[in-house]
């Protein structure tokens, strides 16, 4: 009762905004229509809760889907299978399974331990951080349903190709030594029989640790994005970022890789630069570049990994994303 | 007693530290509480994601940060000495 009562009052909430917006700016503040001040207060003003909104619905919807998939049983299940169609599997799995990047490392060492093969395990650890909701919320609200689609699908595509490249390679012997001497011990499951209620609550949990934690760069990334059409010259950036100039993606990628952000404060961001000329494919190969390949994870990662194939990795994935980028910039 | 909380130090690990803090201080029970660090003992107990609680050496929960009231829940389960039970072997081999 409570729910449809708390869903119905979000579908209002949802449908006035479009309204709400500009009666604030211009009626309400008293801004002038086409002033660059008034376009900027109308844009925050429309999309920041909206996206805040559309966040709570769809962390909260993916938040039990997640209760049906536990990293152990996602073990189990890629332990099973062989190279190929693991890999496929891992990066699917990498987007339905609860993965948070300070568990990295112990996910790492449990799936390589129990048989998990080396490309499946990178193939999971690549998919996961980059196809996720937040990701895909902010392309939709911000890009529309088709573009967040290719995103989702070009993350999958590259989980995959990262994940058979480095099985390929036969790369085994540049994990650190030390983590095969790990025994595999399987944690008596704490696969807990959920009940409804149970999803429910991991539902509102997984709002109120991600949106909760989010959100201020949802806002700031919003506030940029919104300030950068009226007071930047229009077509700035295509001389930087346009598709025209074909440095431009390695360039985006390079940059994106000492950056570290959530993809909650970049996309907006992102945005912005789409409208004054950047290319669509730059711009995405930045914005992975930025999820996919962060620094702070890489120096993770040392602990398990030898510096060699943390670079093999980073390359490989950086060439992914960069093919990514041209197909993108010459296809749209 | 032996409780562990297992967690590399980002944020969730050190409330859930904070929260098993909580839920021993209103159970009043004896316990000795290690904050466990090191990534190579953390993977040595099996867990996939941190953070980890381990009551007298097993995982009881991984994942979240429940609130204290269900950690005093999972150490009362763990003081329970548990009933044997006798399982009526039906199959008769």
């Amino acid at each position: 009762m409570v729910f449809a009562g708390v869903l119905v009052t979000w579908a209002i909430a949802y449908e006035c905004l479009p309204s709400v917006a500009p009666w604030l700016t211009f009626r309400v503040l008293r801004l002038a229509p086409h002033s660059a001040l008034g376009g900027a207060v109308e844009f925050f003003s429309y999309e920041a809760p909206k996206v805040l909104l559309l966040l709570v619905i769809v962390v909260f919807a993916v938040g039990i889907l997640r209760s049906f998939f536990t990293p152990e049983r996602t073990r189990r299940v890629l332990a099973e299978r062989g190279s190929g169609a693991g890999t496929v599997l891992a990066a699917l799995l990498g987007v339905a399974t609860p993965f948070c990047s300070c568990s990295a490392v112990p996910l790492f060492i449990g799936f390589v331990t129990s048989g998990v093969p080396l490309g499946v395990t990178f193939s999971f650890l690549v998919s996961a951080p980059m196809v996720n909701e937040v990701a895909l919320v902010l392309l939709f609200s911000l890009f529309g349903w088709k573009i967040a689609a290719l995103y989702a699908g070009a993350g999958l595509a590259i989980a995959v190709i990262a994940g058979l490249a480095i099985s390929r390679l036969r790369l085994e012997s540049w994990v650190e030594p030390w983590v095969y001497a790990t025994s595999p011990v399987l944690a008596p499951s704490v696969d807990v029989p959920l009940t409804w209620p149970d999803r429910a609550r991991l539902g509102r949990e997984a709002v109120r640790d991600i949106v909760g934690r989010v959100w201020p760069y949802v806002i700031g990334g919003i506030a940029i994005g919104a300030v950068i059409p009226g007071y930047v010259p229009q077509d700035f950036m295509a001389s930087v970022m346009g598709r025209q100039v074909w440095w431009s993606v390695p360039v985006a990628v390079v940059v994106g890789v000492p950056l570290y952000s959530n993809a909650a404060g970049i996309i907006p961001i992102v945005q912005a630069l789409l409208a004054k000329g950047a290319g669509l494919g730059t711009v995405l190969a930045f914005m992975m570049s930025v999820i996919a390949l962060s620094l702070p994870e890489m120096v993770i990662l040392r602990k398990v990994l030898t510096v060699r194939l943390i670079a093999v990795f980073v390359a490989i994935v950086a060439s992914g994303i960069m093919m990514i980028g041209y197909l993108f910039n010459l296809v749209l | 007693m032996e409780i562990k909380v297992l967690g590399p130090g980002c944020s969730n690990c050190k409330r859930l530290l904070a929260e098993t803090e909580k839920a021993l201080k209103q159970l009043a029970q004896p316990a000795t509480l290690v904050k466990v660090e090191s990534i190579e003992e953390i993977a040595r107990h099996g867990v996939l994601r941190t953070p980890a609680l381990v009551i007298d050496g097993r995982v009881v929960m991984s994942g979240r940060v429940p609130a204290a009231a269900e950690i005093a829940a999972m150490i009362n389960t763990a003081a329970t000495p548990e009933i044997p039970t006798q399982v009526a072997d039906r199959r008769g081999r």
